[in-house]
């Protein structure tokens, strides 16, 4: 902050006319913002990236999820990085590429959004929202140009249309709107083709979430950088609702069922070998429940409780 | 040759602060108390968006009496100042106590070097996590700060409105109290003979800090809940 002699607030401060927070700092303390380009190309082994996103409109809202997963080259730089961030009251941002760059964009367009808010006395629209975003990223463009692309994923409840809407970005700042679902990072490939299959339009809040967390199972399944639920660690991942009354993030509990289940449903039961002696198997005191896993133990318990 | 005018700077700094008070007395005033979960302010306002009271960062809000031009682009200038210094450190580094001073630079500096002072009087109150981290700042327009226990009144009969919310505050009451308190203090009449006024809720602005809430404190109470705190509670 460039200080008067005086002490008081400089001008730029008193300045009548701007509600943009960006603005303001381009102005003031340039050298806080992102997006400022140096030389060279920044080897991607170097850099921390996040990878996958989806979203999905539902009934009375959108959802959005990320897996936790942020690689550098091969490596695993971090397991549990949240990439799906509230960006007001009522939108939402996930974000793919450099992550580093993109945790700092999300912290730059929360500030926008709140800046607004807060000067102007109301939140800016959705369609305002979306185009801030892609303001901001086009600010980022010379680092993208390096190498350090963000691609960020946008949804929001429109409060003027009462419905979820999603808005996509390329590294140049390009906005488009999509429509009933979408994904970006390195796994949206295998989530896009999941989506596909199993969204459909007006689906209850509750399967939309089963949907996007699907979507991320499968692109953790074809894409090494993208991680998939982690019982071991406890790890699963970020899903968020956006509704009228708001951006909720789905506990941690609810996920883990709605991973479990998915996972129950796709264990794969070994074809019953044509064993030799299955009748004493059967009659054992103790039967051996350890090859089909969790899936035959729900089953005798959810038994046991009917009767 | 003509000599120019000789002024005593006492009575340049007298006339200036005469000019400012007279500024500041003719508007409506603002009552800022804290209640046992926060800190409230209220005002006379017929405006809906035309503000007096308005939030500044996640703890921190600001009331002001006074030329609304004058303290709206005071405003602007804290909320771009909070928001810069969050953006550049941390949300926590951001405290009422700087942008006080950084308000009474501003103000301290306009009122001696430019040549008619700010006709403001600001509030800056930030809620802490227990009520004795509470902190509410009263500046003036000659760039003084206050550093105010409990309760303010400022602007319009400052002085008088003063003393009967002195008379009846008591620290820790819960919301609905500090609001009526705040309800009645706005209303009393010009001078003691005279029949008090009526001020309907509409016309009220009215917002809280509330420490309660997870990361922005600041709220308007609006409407039908505004109505509900100021009607006659309940009776079992």
């Amino acid at each position: 902050m460039s200080a008067e002699p005086s002490g008081r607030l400089p001008v730029a401060f008193t300045t009548p006319g701007s509600s943009s927070f960006v603005e303001f700092v381009s102005q003031v303390a340039p050298d806080l913002l992102p997006g400022r380009a140096g030389a060279g190309t920044v080897p991607p082994e170097l850099v921390p990236h996040g990878t996958t996103i989806v979203a999905g409109v539902c009934e009375g809202g959108v959802v959005m999820a990320g897996d936790r997963r942020a690689t550098a080259g091969p490596m695993i730089a971090s397991r549990h990085i949240e990439k799906v961030h509230p960006a007001d009251g009522h939108s939402a941002i996930g974000i793919a590429g450099s992550a580093g760059l993109a945790v700092e964009l999300v912290r730059l367009f929360q500030l926008e959004l709140e800046h607004f808010e807060k000067i102007e006395g109301m939140p800016l629209s959705l369609e305002g929202k979306a185009n801030r975003l892609a303001t901001i990223l086009r600010g980022n463009l010379p680092l993208a140009l390096q190498g350090l692309a963000v691609v960020p994923l946008f949804a929001g409840f429109d409060t003027e249309r009462q419905l979820g809407r999603i808005f996509s970005y390329d590294i140049t700042g390009g906005r488009y709107e999509e429509h009933d679902h979408h994904a970006v990072g390195s796994g949206s490939v295998f989530a896009r083709g999941s989506l596909k299959k199993r969204w459909s339009p007006g689906l209850p809040l509750a399967d939309a979430v089963a949907v996007a967390v699907e979507a991320l199972v499968d692109a953790a399944d074809d894409d090494a950088a993208t991680g998939g639920p982690d019982r071991v660690r406890a790890i699963y991942p970020v899903v968020a609702t956006i509704t009228a009354a708001g951006y909720e993030r789905v506990s941690d509990d609810q996920v883990a069922a709605v991973a479990m289940q998915i996972e129950t449903d796709r264990t794969v039961v070994p074809a019953a070998r044509p064993a030799a002696k299955p009748a004493r198997t059967r009659s054992a005191t103790k039967p051996a429940t350890k090859p089909t896993g969790s899936r035959s133990a729900k089953k005798t318990t959810g038994g046991g409780e009917s009767q | 040759m003509s000599m120019p005018f000789y002024v005593s700077p006492e009575q340049l700094m007298k006339d200036r602060a005469d000019y400012a008070r007279k500024g500041i007395a003719r508007g409506r005033s603002v009552v800022v108390l804290a209640y046992d979960e926060g800190i409230c302010f209220a005002t006379e306002n017929p405006s809906r968006a035309l503000h007096k009271i308005s939030e500044i960062y996640d703890r921190i809000a600001f009331a002001a009496v006074g030329k609304y031009n004058e303290f709206e682009n005071l405003r602007v200038a804290g909320v771009r100042y909070a928001d810069l210094r969050g953006y550049s450190y941390d949300r926590v580094d951001v405290t009422a106590r700087g942008l006080a001073n950084a308000y009474a630079q501003t103000l301290g500096t306009v009122f001696t070097t430019e040549s008619k002072p700010l006709e403001v009087e600001l509030v800056v109150a930030e809620v802490g996590r227990q009520a004795a981290d509470d902190q509410i700042y009263r500046l003036t327009y000659d760039g003084s700060v206050a550093d105010e226990r409990g309760y303010v009144v400022m602007g319009g009969q400052a002085d008088r409105l003063g003393a009967l919310l002195a008379d009846r505050y008591t620290p820790g009451m819960p919301l609905r109290d500090a609001l009526r308190l705040a309800e009645a203090v706005l209303s009393a009449p010009a001078d003691d003979d005279a029949a008090p006024r009526v001020v309907e809720p509409a016309g009220l602005e009215v917002a809280v800090l509330d420490r309660t809430r997870e990361r922005r404190a600041f709220r308007r109470v609006v409407g039908k809940a505004l109505e509900d705190l100021l009607a006659d509670p309940p009776t079992a």
